[in-house]
Order: structure tokens, then sequence, then C-alpha cells
């Protein structure tokens, strides 16, 4: 008698943990879908892990909106298709033609961090700053200007163009300080065509429903 | 009070530590041979060594040389003798002198890391710094010669 009792006991401890779990889950889907968005599909996730729910439709959305911030001045300009950074809200190629280098920070005495300090300087068409400022290494150019929303798609999430990132870096690297520097540009230049709030809701909505390529 | 070792000197500098370095040099220190251009780092005629870097003094705050060490015109060499400044007066480059300065502060940057630099390496790295009279061609050719002196000379300064 005692025995089925035991057995019942032993059973019912992982049942009952997930039951509690489940309803904390629930729970905390419900708060984070209440915190950004209607669409539970472009919900960030309160915790850092990520589960992906594969949905093409919801996953094609965000990425346009992705798409819009990293084609824009701010991302772009870093991400050449040459080795000569880009400037200004039409993308030119950046006056006295400083060059990426091997490690993206500049050659001789053409440094970003020459002309770059750690933070923005005042004034109107100064040097915009950060601590870390510099291109995509030459072994790892991470190129956007040109591509097409599927080209862009695809080599974002190729570990072998994206920097060996795996989904979880790729989503810490919206946090990342250069990727924020987007949205401190200093004096005389736009903004990103998104917040960083919404940038990031979109960059992990893509994600974490696929990361599915335009066609 | 912030602390600056410049040309090999300690320095306790009384500023705003926001205050351009070039200011700080040029008119706290008296070390004119450091230029003022443009002030916004577009043209390269006040180029420092800041840890060998050569960065733009017109835009570098006080506060991020604070503890390092600044190298100006002044301090390239003791006796005006850096292979660079040898090869400038041999091949007579400046016109009205201006912007020469940054232009020998960065082509120094330039030799230290590379040794037998081409032609284009020679553009890549020297790119920043403008020259109102077009020195340009005798910029290149004194930086090829001060190579050679380098290398002649066994020195890597």
């Amino acid at each position: 008698m005692n025995r089925p009792m035991k057995e019942g006991t032993n059973y019912d401890l992982p049942i009952r943990a997930f039951a509690v779990t489940g309803i904390l889950l629930t729970a905390i889907g419900i708060m984070a879908s209440g915190l950004h968005s209607s669409d539970k599909n472009e919900t960030a996730p309160a915790s850092p892990v990520y589960e992906i729910k594969r949905d093409s439709i919801t996953s094609l959305k965000a990425f346009k909106q992705v798409y819009k911030v990293l084609m824009s001045p701010r991302c772009m300009n870093c991400h050449p298709s040459g080795d000569i950074p880009l400037q200004g809200e039409d993308s030119h190629l950046h006056t006295m033609s400083p060059q990426r280098g091997s490690d993206g920070k500049g050659v001789y005495a053409m440094k970003c961090s020459n002309c770059h300090q750690p933070t923005n300087t005042p004034g109107l068409h100064t040097p915009p700053g950060n601590p870390n400022w510099h291109l995509p290494p030459a072994d790892m150019k991470m190129v956007f200007q040109g591509r097409t929303p599927r080209q862009l798609a695809e080599q974002l999430i190729d570990p072998k163009r994206n920097g060996n990132k795996d989904i979880k870096k790729l989503i810490a690297h919206a946090d990342d300080g250069l990727v924020l520097a987007a949205w401190n540009p200093g004096e005389g230049r736009n903004l990103p065509p998104l917040s960083h709030a919404d940038f990031k809701r979109a960059w992990i909505t893509w994600l974490t429903t696929g990361a599915y390529a335009p066609k | 009070m912030t602390t600056i070792t410049i040309n090999g000197n300690q320095q306790q500098i009384d500023a705003d530590p926001n205050m351009p370095l070039l200011w700080v040099i040029r008119d706290l220190l008296g070390l004119t041979g450091t230029k003022y251009g443009c002030g916004v780092a577009q043209c390269g005629a006040c180029v420092v060594h800041l840890n060998g870097d050569a960065v733009r003094s017109c835009v570098t705050r006080l506060s991020r040389a604070e503890g390092q060490q600044i190298v100006t015109i002044e301090g390239l060499s003791k006796n005006n003798d850096h292979p660079v400044q040898l090869a400038w007066n041999e091949e007579s480059v400046p016109q009205c002198g201006y912007c020469h300065s940054g232009q020998i502060m960065s082509a120094a940057v330039l030799l230290r890391e590379n040794s037998n630099p081409s032609d284009a390496d020679i553009d890549a790295a020297m790119a920043g710094n403008i020259c109102r009279c077009g020195t340009y061609q005798r910029i290149r050719k004194a930086i090829r010669l001060a190579a050679e002196l380098q290398r002649k000379e066994g020195t890597n300064k």
C-alpha cells in the first residue's frame, strides 16, 4: 500500500514542478507581451533565453524594419562595400579617404581614433565619437552597402560572414556600444528610421521566428 | 589639475578637462610649432603624437591626454634630425610652411610602422594632411628620402 503512494509521490513532483513552471512562464509571457506589443510574435522575451518559433510571415515583416535601419546611413556608412568608410546622409566616400586597415581601425597616421574621440565632438560636421570607433576588419567585412534584403538577411545569420555570431550573440549585438552610437550620432546627423527599442524588438523577432530571408 | 607628459616633461595643467589639447599645447605651454588649421579634424595641421598615434589635437580633449605621452614637433627629435625633418630640409618641401609640422608628425608615424612605404602607403597615410600650397609631390619625395635615411641609419624612431 505504501509502495503505490511512494510511486505516486515520485511522479507528482515533476508534474507539479512543470505545472508551476508553466504558470510562471505563461505569466511572464503575458507580462512581456503587455509591455511590448499586442502581436505575440513581435515580443522580446523578458528572459535572455530565446525560443525559436518559426513563423515566416512575422519574420519577414520584422526583417523589413531591420533592413530599413541597417541600410540607413548611421549603420551602412561603417559597413561599406569598399575599404573607405562612408559619410553623410548621402553616404558619400569619407573625405580624406581613410582606409579600413587589417583590423578595421585605419592605417598609419589615419587611424579612426586620431579624429574620432571617445565621445562626440561638439558642433556641426565634427567627428562623431565612440571609444571603439572602427569598421569591420578586412577579413570579415560584413558589407551592408549594396546588399539586397535577401543578401543581407542571409549574410547576417551566416557565422562565416557575420563575425562568427550565433543567434545569442546576434541578439546581444543589438546592444553593442557602436551599434547604440547610431542613435547618438552627433549634431546635424539624422537618426536611424526606428528607435533603438523598436529596432531591437524587430531584430529579436526576426531572429527568433526563423530569420527568414526575403525572396 | 591634469597631468600630462609632453616631449618627455611632466606638466600639471590647470584647465578645463574639455579644453582642446591644441590650446593647452599652444596657449598654456607656449609650444607654437603645432598649428591651428580648421578646428574640426579636417586638415591635419594640428597633428601631435598621443602614445605614438597621430591624433588631431584640435578635437582631442585634455582629459584624453591625462597621464599619456604627448610628442609635438618640438619634441620629435633633439636636434631637428629626425629622418623626416632631414629629408624635409633636403627637399625644401615647405612653401608657406603652415601645415608642415602636422605633415611631418604624420609622416613620422608612417615611417615608424612601415620602413619602406610604397606611393600607395604614402598616400594612405598622408591623405588627411592638407597643404594649400600643393607641395604634395615634394612631400612624397621627402618621405621616400626619409625612408632611405632611416634605413641607412638603422634607426626606427
